[in-house]
């Protein structure tokens, strides 16, 4: 007979027992110990029906292939740019993924991007020895210019895309802001100014309380109070987003929220 | 035979009164602050991230740094010059050793975790405070750690074992022994044990059992440092 000794969605600390007996399997963020799990990391426990794992809290973001992250480019190479992905390691980005036009041999790679400059990318492959390989192939993977970047720790950015990404058109219903939400954690928002500081406020407030059931509804009457104006907008606001929207929403195709979320 | 009460009214296994939080530093990955009577400890962790001169690289597993520091104003004024000495040195590196049982790096080959502890105020004990706020450091900033370390200083003031002395009881005149340890939580493994004076194995023994027990104590109030931040 196994006994939980936590409950779901209780924080555990490391080394905090979670189930004692053998009818319950370890999964991320917890090992066995004898007939006992034990929690490796601070988080979140979830059990998933005989298995228990712990969702991190905390923890810098841990490259996975097919991700879509927002990096900046540190460096400019011989063949290709170096991009900083807010992870342990930066990411090298070829010549051949980053466009589709034709890079002539010993062009002058700063004139597509240059240091310092931010770019959505998609990792492709990431080694044993953690070197990453990123391409700018693919719908919605571009250089992005003006708006601004906000920071969020990497295990918020299910919530803040929320289910079927459900969560992160709200936002951009509401605001009327162009949004990409990298998996590393960086955020893009661009839109009007005022616009713009709602939207990073209300992604703060998410990725405060990204522990805390029931957060949709809370954001939704947290926007309704910060857009009163909305309503008068609102026909024209959606038929200018449309456009937008479609290049946007391809990121959101490969969000890990689902098994996250409840 | 003359010390039958300590200096401070403790008994002699009593601890000093301790406070612990997480999450104090905001630019940090991780950070914790451990506070034990007058001592103060700050830790803050950065990484993992990339390691660099590149000849300290390990394409096997990551590596720990630490840099323990007490800042020039922190006892009583008389260690004015600021920046690392041989007695900083050697505490980073026993803190180093006593954090890395706990940890698994072999996720992150090449890279480096670096954990800076600062003491803003001391009082005895500082090692032992700063290897307490490391680990509350490292467990929020999401290392993956199969265990926490807590840490505490015990001792012998003239026949008398005594747990977490402080700074007059280590000056006290009689013949006084100073043994930090550090122990994980869950197999009360050992990571830290150092002695400065003389103890009888007798004594020694008694000690060590004394300080596990007090560890228990600091491993409670560090995993409700942690909890709390969530709360």
């Amino acid at each position: 007979m196994s006994k939980l000794l936590v409950k779901e969605r209780d924080v555990v600390v490391p080394g905090e027992d979670i189930v004692e007996g053998m009818d319950y399997l370890p999964s991320k963020g917890t090992y066995r110990e004898g007939d006992k799990i034990v929690a490796s990391q601070l988080g979140l426990v979830r059990i998933d029906g005989k298995v228990i794992k712990v969702i991190p809290l905390s923890g810098k973001y841990a490259p996975k292939r097919g991700d879509t992250v927002i990096g900046k480019v540190i460096d400019v190479l011989m063949s290709g740019w170096r991009i900083d992905i807010d992870s342990a390691y930066s990411a090298m980005l070829g010549l051949k993924e980053a466009t589709s036009s034709f890079i002539a041999r010993g062009a002058d790679l700063t004139k597509y991007y240059d240091i310092g400059e931010y770019i959505a990318v998609n990792i492709t492959n990431v080694t044993s020895q953690k070197l990453i390989d990123v391409s700018m192939r693919g719908p919605g993977l571009r250089k992005l210019e003006g708006g601004c970047f906000i920071e969020v720790n990497t295990s918020k950015v299910p919530r803040i895309i929320g289910k079927q990404g459900s969560m992160i058109s709200m936002i951009k219903q509401a605001t009327d802001c162009r949004v990409i939400v990298g998996q590393n954690g960086i955020v893009w928002i661009s839109g009007t100014p005022e616009m713009e500081a709602i939207a990073i406020d209300v992604i703060k407030k998410i990725a405060k309380e990204a522990h805390i059931p029931g957060l949709t509804d809370t954001i939704q009457t947290y926007l309704d109070k910060k857009v009163p104006k909305k309503k008068i907008v609102e026909p024209k606001a959606e038929e200018q987003e449309k456009k937008p929207e479609v290049k946007d929403t391809e990121e959101k195709k490969e969000t890990p929220s689902k098994e996250e979320k409840k | 035979m003359n010390y039958k009460k300590r200096l401070d009214g403790r008994k002699f296994d009593e601890l000093r009164p301790i406070e612990a939080k997480a999450g104090v530093i905001a630019r940090a990955d991780g950070s914790g602050y451990f506070k034990i009577g007058n001592t103060i400890a700050y830790a803050a962790v950065y990484g993992p991230r990339e390691l660099y001169p590149r000849f300290m690289q390990n394409p096997e597993k990551g590596i720990i740094r630490v840099n323990y520091n007490m800042l020039p104003f922190s006892s009583k004024g008389n260690r004015v010059r600021p920046g690392g000495s041989r007695r900083s040195q050697e505490i980073s590196m026993v803190t180093e050793k006593a954090l890395l049982p706990v940890l698994d790096l072999s996720e992150f080959p090449n890279s480096v975790i670096d954990i800076f502890i600062e003491l803003p105020q001391t009082d005895a004990g500082t090692r032992c405070a700063g290897i307490c706020a490391a680990s509350i450091a490292l467990a929020d900033a999401g290392i993956t750690m199969k265990d926490m370390v807590s840490s505490i200083s015990v001792g012998r003031v003239d026949d008398q074992v005594v747990v977490d002395l402080n700074y007059d009881e280590e000056a006290y005149d009689a013949p006084v022994a100073d043994v930090p340890l550090a122990f994980l939580n869950k197999s009360k493994e050992i990571s830290l044990l150092q002695m400065d004076g003389d103890i009888t194995e007798e004594q020694l023994f008694k000690a060590v059992e004394m300080g596990k027990k007090a560890c228990e104590k600091i491993s409670k109030i560090q995993r409700e440092a942690l909890k709390n931040k969530y709360k």
